[in-house]
Formats: structure tokens, sequence, C-alpha cells
């Protein structure tokens, strides 16, 4: 279960403070706790994805109607979604993805590498703003400064949160 | 029968007052623009696979509007897997209306999928939509009309159409003035905050 010490409670409580009242996502374990806060969270509407790219449209669909939307979501899911990225570009679309890498500090499973090394490069193919935290106290920071370049100034943010932050897992261990 | 697209939306579109409209790119986008340009209409000119997506975040963000996707089988198909997404949060204010010609009609006609067997009202329904249907007949069109504009539950609905081409009627295709001018519409001083 998630702790309100634990970054995740922190991370829910600033997308609260941010009236961020729609979080979509594509599961991975990094954001296991993350999710169950939203889910239990009568006030943020959850919506499991298929697939990555959905969650790109869904935001541009949401901020049409005034609400603003948070997608959670693995580095392998970033390459799915560089071409829907282009509308958040050509609509001038807010847009804030908070990315749990894989393919990264200590990863031991190979074909996790390509798509996380290539994340940073992904994002900047559309013109992202790439913050990331490898430390519990960077998180905070980092997930804040994301929903001002995002929701005030208007920018296409991703918010890494390394491994050095998850910790690289034996993939047979699915939650700490 | 096969029907005629123009006509179709045209219907679909007809008294829409609050109704936000949708379009997928391409014919579907000039469809809704022929039947009268409006800021409730949002006509995609790109991200194609992503009209039904847009299409719940709008209705998730206004549950008291209507709104209606109107889009091809072509760009239907490649968003296949948001049916399912869509189906499990069952918005009652939201419609997709394929237009479905069995062919991509801006790329040279070449066949799609349904032309060879896929059957996007069955695949809804197996997504979970509890009202999926196949629309052959001009007749059937008002009540699914009133249905729609009435926020008659989350539904779809596919129409065989002629593969005839028309005139493009073009919206305007800047896509931030396309959102802005929706935003102002729906939220006034709130779009610019």
């Amino acid at each position: 279960m998630a702790t309100a010490k634990h970054w995740s409670g922190e991370i829910h409580a600033l997308l609260r403070a941010w009236r961020a009242d729609l979080v979509s996502y594509v599961p991975d374990a990094g954001h296991a706790n993350l999710i169950d806060l939203c889910r239990a969270d009568r006030a943020t509407r959850t919506v499991p994805l298929a697939t990555e790219e959905e969650g790109v449209a869904l935001a541009t669909g949401a901020w049409l109607g005034g609400t603003r939307h948070v997608m959670l979501m693995q580095s392998s899911g970033v390459g799915n979604c560089v071409n829907m990225f282009a509308m958040l570009k050509t609509c001038q679309v807010p847009f804030l993805t908070l990315v749990t890498m894989r393919g990264d500090f200590g990863e031991f499973h190979p074909w996790q590498m390509p798509m996380g090394q290539g994340t940073p490069g992904a994002f900047a193919l559309m013109d992202f703003v790439v913050l990331r935290a490898d430390r519990a106290e960077d998180v905070v920071p980092a997930v804040e400064a994301g929903l001002k370049f995002s929701f005030n100034s208007y920018n296409r943010v991703a918010v890494l949160l390394g491994q050095r932050l998850l910790g690289a897992k034996d993939f047979r261990k699915v939650r700490e | 029968m096969k029907l005629d697209r123009r006509e179709v939306v045209k219907e679909l579109l007809t008294e829409r007052r609050d109704l936000l409209v949708v379009a997928g790119l391409g014919a579907c986008a000039w469809d809704i623009t022929a039947a009268g340009d409006t800021p409730l209409n949002f006509p995609l000119w790109g991200a194609m696979g992503g009209a039904t997506m847009v299409g719940l975040g709008l209705a998730l963000a206004q549950p008291k509007r209507p709104v209606l996707v109107i889009t091809g089988d072509g760009e239907m198909l490649m968003s296949m897997s948001s049916l399912a997404t869509i189906a499990a949060q069952r918005p009652e204010n939201l419609a997709i209306v394929v237009l479905d010609n069995e062919q991509y009609g801006e790329t040279g006609h070449q066949a799609t999928h349904t032309a060879m067997g896929a059957d996007l009202p069955a695949i809804a329904r197996g997504c979970g939509f509890r009202k999926a249907s196949a629309i052959t007949k001009m007749s059937a069109l008002p009540a699914l009309r009133r249905a729609i504009h009435g926020k008659d539950g989350l539904q779809f609905a596919s129409i065989k159409i002629t593969p005839a081409d028309y005139p493009k009627v073009l919206p305007p295709r800047d896509g931030a003035w396309l959102k802005h001018r929706m935003r102002v519409a729906l939220l006034g001083e709130r779009a610019h905050e």
C-alpha cells in the first residue's frame, strides 16, 4: 500500500492541488502506488488506456473542454506516442506525462534498453520539456515544475522518474 | 443500402444546438464543414487514429453536452483499441459514428479491412458498447440523431456510404485556432486562465 510518505503520495497531492482531474495510464510497476491513489480518489477520473497514444488524444479533448489531464506511462510507451504528439504541437495543447523509466540505470533486461535510452530523444522530436528525478527528494520539485511548464506555460512536458529512484527490480517481483 | 455521406452528416447535425462534433481527418472533416462550420466543431486535419479519444476527453470534460465523433473506417481501424478504452468509461454523452466507404478515400481508394470482413459494430459490441448498430436506411437516422443529441447513452453506429468524392469544403486548418475557438465557446473567459 502507498503511504503518504512515499513520493507517489506527494505526486498525488500535487495533482489534486493543480486540479488535474483526469489521469490516464498504461500501468507500470513504478506507477502502481500512484495509480492506486488516483483510483481511490473520487475527485480524479482515471482512464486506463489500451495503448499510450490514446492518452495524447484524450488530453487534447479534455483540454478543449476545460479539464487538465496527466498521463502515466512507462518509457517503452513513449515511442508509441510520437506521431500523436504532433497534435499537441500543432494545436498548442498543454500536456504533462510522468514516465517511469526502464532501460535506465541498473537495467537487466536487454529488450528494455532501446526505448529506455531513446526516450529523451523521442520527446525531443516533438519539442518536449524533459525533466528528470533520480532521488526521492527530486520528485516533488520536478513534478511541480512540470505542472507549471505545462498548465501555466502551455508546454509539452515529460517528467522522467529514473531507475535510481524506482530501483531496477528483478522482473519476478512486481511491487515492493 | 449505401447512403450518401453528405446527406447523412447533414441529417445528424440538424438542430444540433449544444452538440459538440469531432471529425476524423479527411472527408469527414469536409462533411461536417459542409453542414456548417461552427466553434463547436473540432475537425482534425491529421492525428489519424485520434478522433475517438479526442471525443472521449471532450465528453468527460463537458458531461452536460452531447459529443459526436464522426470519422471514417480507415481512421477507426487505426484506433480500434480506443473502443475498449471508451466502453470501459461508458460516458452517457458520447456517440461515435463511422462513415464506412470501405476505402481510404484520400490516398487513392485502396480497400480498407471493412471491405475484407472487419465488422465494426461487432467489434464495438465486443469491446463493451451496449448500443452498436449498422445503419442502412436514411429513415433510421432521425432516431439516431435524437438519441445522440439527447445523450441517450454511449453508442456506436456504422453507416455504409457510397464511395463518391465530393468537392472539399475546408474548415480552418490552424489547429491552435480551432482549439481556442472551441475553448472560448465552451469556457468563456476561463479559456484564457
